[in-house]
């Protein structure tokens, strides 16, 4: 290597942070060039966690290999196998039941309050706040048991089947839901207590790893991130699926790109799934879960790009089939994938402790962006 | 001067620990694991169980094989013979791989008769890979704790 003059006058020290690393939030390994604690380059090296998932699904039956999609993101289990459903049904023009669809988003939407949660605690713990963990595990396992409820598990779920869904709600589910999201604001704003107004949260999240709108939209980042940074995309308002279009709620934008305003937007994404989950329940239809799907799913040929906003950003499944029981091809495109490949763009100019921060902001899932 | 009162009389530190007194009284959250055991959903979906007909003490299997067909991991072996007199088909073994199951539920979906379910159970440590393959005694007899799920015939 190549010697660099730098402030200290030393040379420019190279660190593997991860793969190991606690706040790596799995198995990263982030190449960093350090002068002291400045941070002048860095280098994301993933792979760790590669499964295989897309060759995977080559070999199996549409049916088959709806539960391997449960853990490419597996905190947000339930939206990765509602993107992939959508596609084949829209590919082989299967009818879901209004009870089902409507189930469907509820469940997406407790997931996406789920996935927040979780992305707090450790985006927290990771800045030095360990009270919010607890406080946010609280509430997550509340999720969790209304998924185990319904689901028969908690995080790899195999939450819905073609055509709709496994079962109907299980009695006593709707009480159990509705008191969630009745205590749900309190909770949220024990968060905001600790941490909107705190200075050391303020000092570690504000003016770091600031991206602008545009810049933003040319590395194709998606998601909060994307919304953090003034640009009001959201893929269930820009291309409404599954019935979104029949229910009411706002993007939340940030104003300046920094971390402290993504934190806000998650935040603000939490009241409007608390929103949508409300509506859902004041309206649910009742009638049948189970739509008319075959056994043996055989989609005419062709190809479909189904894409649906996941808690991390735009998850999309390109579905292509050639008229076989198994995928021909199914490419997946990992919202994390891409909003990770920005990391080395924030992190440029700060301090190591900031790579915390900023690893945290962007809300990496592993298991999505190897597969 | 109140303030060199609050700090002779530790008024913050009193006021810290009132709410750690506080939450003495609440509900306790931390389940005593071994002891006692966690209860779980009647949908959850757990080590996997041969179900008998509770009657007659036979199994309810009818060696159709969908189970094996459907499972994405093709870790199912079910195998039959035909009787030579009824001229049905007889379950003679059947194997169960837990090591390698995703507890997806879709052999218990597809299951025309209810006699392979996914129950509550959820100790499946093993000290062996080879013990982790269940037979079909281990799958008919082992976990008789739990009753059949009555939430499963909706």
């Amino acid at each position: 290597m190549e010697e660099e003059a730098t402030i200290l006058d030393s040379k420019v020290l190279e660190v593997n942070m991860g793969p190991q690393h606690p706040s790596t939030h799995g198995v990263l390994r982030v190449k960093l060039k350090l002068d002291g604690e400045r941070v002048l380059d860095a280098e994301c090296i993933i792979g760790y966690l590669h499964r295989g998932v897309e060759k995977i699904s080559e070999n199996r039956s549409y049916i088959k290999c709806v539960p391997y999609y449960d853990r490419t993101d597996y905190i947000a289990a339930v939206s990765n196998v509602y993107g992939y459903l959508l596609g084949v049904e829209k590919l082989m023009g299967i009818e879901v039941p209004k009870r089902a669809q409507y189930i469907r988003i509820m469940m997406t939407e407790f997931n996406r309050i789920s996935s927040h949660l979780l992305w707090l605690a450790t985006h927290a713990l990771d800045i030095g706040a360990m009270t919010i963990f607890l406080y946010c595990f609280r509430e997550r396992e509340e999720i969790l048991k209304l998924f185990e409820a319904l689901f028969g598990a908690r995080l790899t779920t195999h939450a819905f089947r073609l055509g709709g869904l496994w079962k109907d709600l299980p009695p006593g589910f709707e009480q159990a839901a509705r008191k969630f999201i009745d205590d749900f604001p309190y909770r949220v704003d024990e968060y905001e207590q600790i941490l909107t107004k705190n200075r050391i949260w303020l000092d570690r999240t504000k003016g770091v790893g600031v991206i602008s709108g545009e810049e933003a939209i040319e590395w194709g980042m998606s998601g909060p991130p994307l919304r953090g940074s003034t640009v009001a995309y959201d893929v269930r308002k820009a291309r409404p699926y599954g019935g979104y279009e029949e229910f009411d709620f706002d993007i939340a934008v940030g104003e300046n790109g920094d971390t402290y305003d993504r934190y806000l937007v998650r935040l603000q994404e939490m009241h409007q799934s608390r929103r949508i989950i409300q509506q859902v329940l004041d309206r649910l239809p009742e009638g049948s879960v189970h739509g008319k799907a075959p056994r043996i799913p055989k989609p005419p040929v062709g190809e479909y790009y189904s894409g649906i906003e996941s808690p991390r950003g735009e998850l999309g499944y390109y579905i292509v089939s050639d008229g076989s029981p198994q995928p021909f091809r199914v490419r997946i495109r990992p919202p994390t994938f891409v909003n990770l490949q920005t990391l080395r763009r924030l992190v440029k100019g700060h301090l190591v402790a900031d790579v915390v921060a900023l690893i945290g902001t962007l809300d990496i899932v592993l298991g999505e962006i190897d597969r | 001067m109140i303030n060199f009162l609050r700090r002779i009389f530790f008024i913050d530190i009193l006021k810290g620990l009132a709410v750690t007194f506080r939450y003495t009284y609440t509900k306790v959250y931390t389940e005593q694991y071994p002891k006692e055991k966690a209860k779980l959903a009647e949908r959850y979906k757990g080590a996997p169980r041969l179900n008998n007909d509770p009657e007659t003490g036979e199994t309810l299997c009818i060696a159709c094989d969908l189970c094996a067909l459907i499972c994405p991991e093709d870790l199912i072996v079910v195998g039959s013979q035909r009787d030579p007199e009824t001229r049905k088909k007889v379950l003679t073994h059947y194997t169960f791989d837990t090591s390698r199951c995703l507890f997806c539920g879709l052999c218990q979906e597809v299951c025309p008769t209810n006699a392979i379910e996914l129950t509550q159970d959820f100790e499946l440590a093993d000290y062996s890979r080879r013990s982790m393959v269940w037979d079909r005694e281990r799958l008919e007899t082992g976990w008789d704790r739990i009753e059949f799920g009555e939430d499963y015939h909706r």
